[in-house]
């Protein structure tokens, strides 16, 4: 066999394997979509967004659980996101032959990918036991831990992208460099940073272990951040593990909402940061 | 090497040879050649301008890599003096240390003495923000701010005057038109920075180095990324701005540094060749190493 027509061989068995594994992790998603459309569409009612999570038996919404969601989703981000954008500021613009940095660094790709059920349970002796009940700033802050590594990772990541002339500049014209940071390297990179925060968000808006040791649950309509809070992943968790059909029906319906929401949220950050580079 | 480089060129005694270049029409520059040629014999019957750089014995160090050993030589005031030399002669790094930019990494540093207006801005204790007000730089790459037109070049003068808005329109338009631009983009302040082509994203940051009224202007390779046309218009621009300035160039074009400089330094491998009013480093150079670089035969 001549070398060219091995190497077109070699070419197309791997562009096949290739193609196979990139199909083979669609079909799952385009499964796991189409069985959360076909169960859950018929749940998704006004009255889903309207009334309170039922008891057994009778007729209800997942409203409160929307409403924890949204709280706790909203308050682990405006907690996590600054702490987040500092720690990868830090990393990008001061970093440079500090000693430290390494270390942040590691640890916080560590974070990344710790179990979260780990960040409910290091919250539940924090402030759980502490306060000695569960509660929403609780379940809040679990998520804030689980922003901050993906923040710091995606800031660090756009920071180091804007190029290094455009610091110099900045520099070269006597601008102090806390002024070059939030106002030239901040406003080149904006676009990845929401990205990064969009990220977080998706993330944290399906996370169910860490709420379970914080938030915990709550039937019935509830605003207090110092009481357990409903939450969209643990009703689901809870009714789908039900025996009874109409909770099993509320529960696809919550886990359709959260998918479109996320799959939303993942497809504006994209377009976010297909944005970079400043609109001409 | 570097020692038979007087510190300071001589600028009198230069006009008889000077004639003789002309006379001949050698290398006789294109575009620029009526309005040098009128200036030119006037300015070097004047009394040179005073030494605005001094440099003195000026070591630099990338880690433990020595990227300029020792220079000596001045910089007189609203002069245009052009670095020119091979890749990697430290042409641009010697720029580099005029405003102390090199301090943004750590592992660069320098020793010797860069005396601005009688004070070594060596020294720990200079604030360089300060510094680099007073000195200003514009780079190889046009460098917009990500933000409109006139924020790029008001960003500047913000840092260091509070100007009422009128104020700070005039001195942003003034910029501009010093840095002829002002015609092309007064109806389009609003924009983006980046809109601009790259010939006028340069001018954009001249303008902008001019804004904060500097005293000293670097420019580092200013033209090298640029077609033709833009580059006369910088290379004019360069001729306008040395009335007011004193301005040091780094070109890897030796037409552009016959054309738009009074004194042109040759460096190699991080030494300092030869340093001499320019007419003479193009007509009759000293060193066979600079004679060698200018008519081409290596670098």
């Amino acid at each position: 066999m001549s070398p060219y027509i091995r190497r077109r061989a070699v070419n197309y068995t791997v562009l096949a394997l290739s193609i196979g594994a990139t199909l083979f992790g669609l079909v799952w998603l385009a499964f796991i979509f189409w069985t959360l459309l076909r169960n859950g569409i018929g749940a998704i009612t006004p009255a889903l967004f309207a009334e309170m999570t039922p008891p057994p038996g009778s007729q209800g919404g997942l409203l409160n659980a929307i409403y924890g969601s949204i709280v706790m989703t909203v308050v682990g981000t405006l907690v996590g996101s600054p702490i987040g954008v500092l720690a990868g500021t830090f990393l990008a613009e001061y970093g440079r032959g500090n000693p430290l940095a390494p270390i942040v660094r590691f640890i916080n790709d560590i974070l990344l990918s710790a179990p979260s059920i780990i960040v409910g349970l290091f919250i539940y002796e924090l402030m759980v036991l502490q306060m000695g009940h569960f509660s929403a700033w609780a379940g809040s802050m679990a998520l804030a831990i689980i922003v901050i590594p993906v923040v710091v990772r995606t800031t660090e990541d756009m920071l180091n992208l804007v190029p290094g002339s455009l610091r110099e500049a900045a520099f070269a014209l006597g601008t102090p460099k806390w002024k070059v940071i939030v106002m030239i390297t901040y406003r080149a990179a904006i676009q990845g940073m929401l990205t990064g925060v969009m990220l977080g968000v998706a993330r944290i808006s399906g996370e169910t272990a860490p709420l379970l040791f914080t938030a915990l649950n709550n039937q019935f309509w509830s605003t207090n951040m110092n009481a357990p809070m409903a939450n969209l992943p643990a009703v689901i968790f809870q009714f789908a593990l039900s025996p009874y059909k109409d909770w099993q029906s509320l529960a696809w319906g919550g886990a359709l909402l959260i998918t479109v929401a996320i799959l939303i949220l993942n497809i504006s950050a994209r377009l976010l940061a297909n944005l970079r580079g400043f609109s001409k | 090497m570097s020692t038979d480089a007087s510190v300071t060129p001589p600028e009198q005694g230069r006009a008889p040879a000077f004639t003789a270049f002309r006379a001949d029409g050698g290398a006789a520059p294109t575009h620029a050649a009526p309005i040098r040629e009128a200036q030119r014999p006037t300015e070097a019957a004047k009394p040179a301008p005073p030494e605005k750089v001094i440099v003195r014995n000026l070591h630099f160090y990338y880690k433990k890599f020595e990227a300029l050993h020792g220079i000596s030589l001045a910089l007189r005031d609203k002069r245009v003096t052009a670095f020119i030399g091979p890749s990697g002669c430290g042409k641009s790094t010697l720029l580099r240390v005029l405003n102390r930019i090199y301090q943004l990494y750590p592992e660069q540093r320098a020793t010797g003495e860069v005396i601005v207006d009688g004070k070594n801005i060596l020294d720990p204790g200079v604030d360089l923000n300060l510094l680099r007000a007073k000195i200003g730089m514009v780079f190889q790459k046009p460098t917009p701010f990500p933000m409109s037109i006139y924020d790029n070049i008001a960003f500047g003068i913000r840092l260091y005057e509070k100007l009422p808005p009128s104020e700070l329109d005039e001195r942003v338009e003034s910029a501009l038109r010093r840095a002829a631009l002002w015609d092309e983009v007064k109806d389009k302040l609003k924009q983006s920075g980046l809109s601009l082509s790259g010939g006028q994203q340069q001018r954009l940051c001249i303008a902008r180095a001019i804004a904060v009224k500097p005293e000293i202007l670097l420019l580092d390779e200013p033209a090298s990324a640029l077609d033709p046309i833009s580059t006369q218009r910088i290379e004019e621009l360069i001729g306008e701005l040395k009335t007011d300035y004193c301005i040091a160039i780094v070109t890897h074009n030796m037409q552009q540094a016959a054309r738009a400089s009074d004194y042109t330094a040759f460096m190699y491998l991080g030494e300092l060749v030869e340093f001499d009013e320019t007419e003479a480093i193009f007509t009759h150079p000293k060193n066979k190493r600079t004679e060698d670089y200018i008519t081409g035969r290596f670098g």
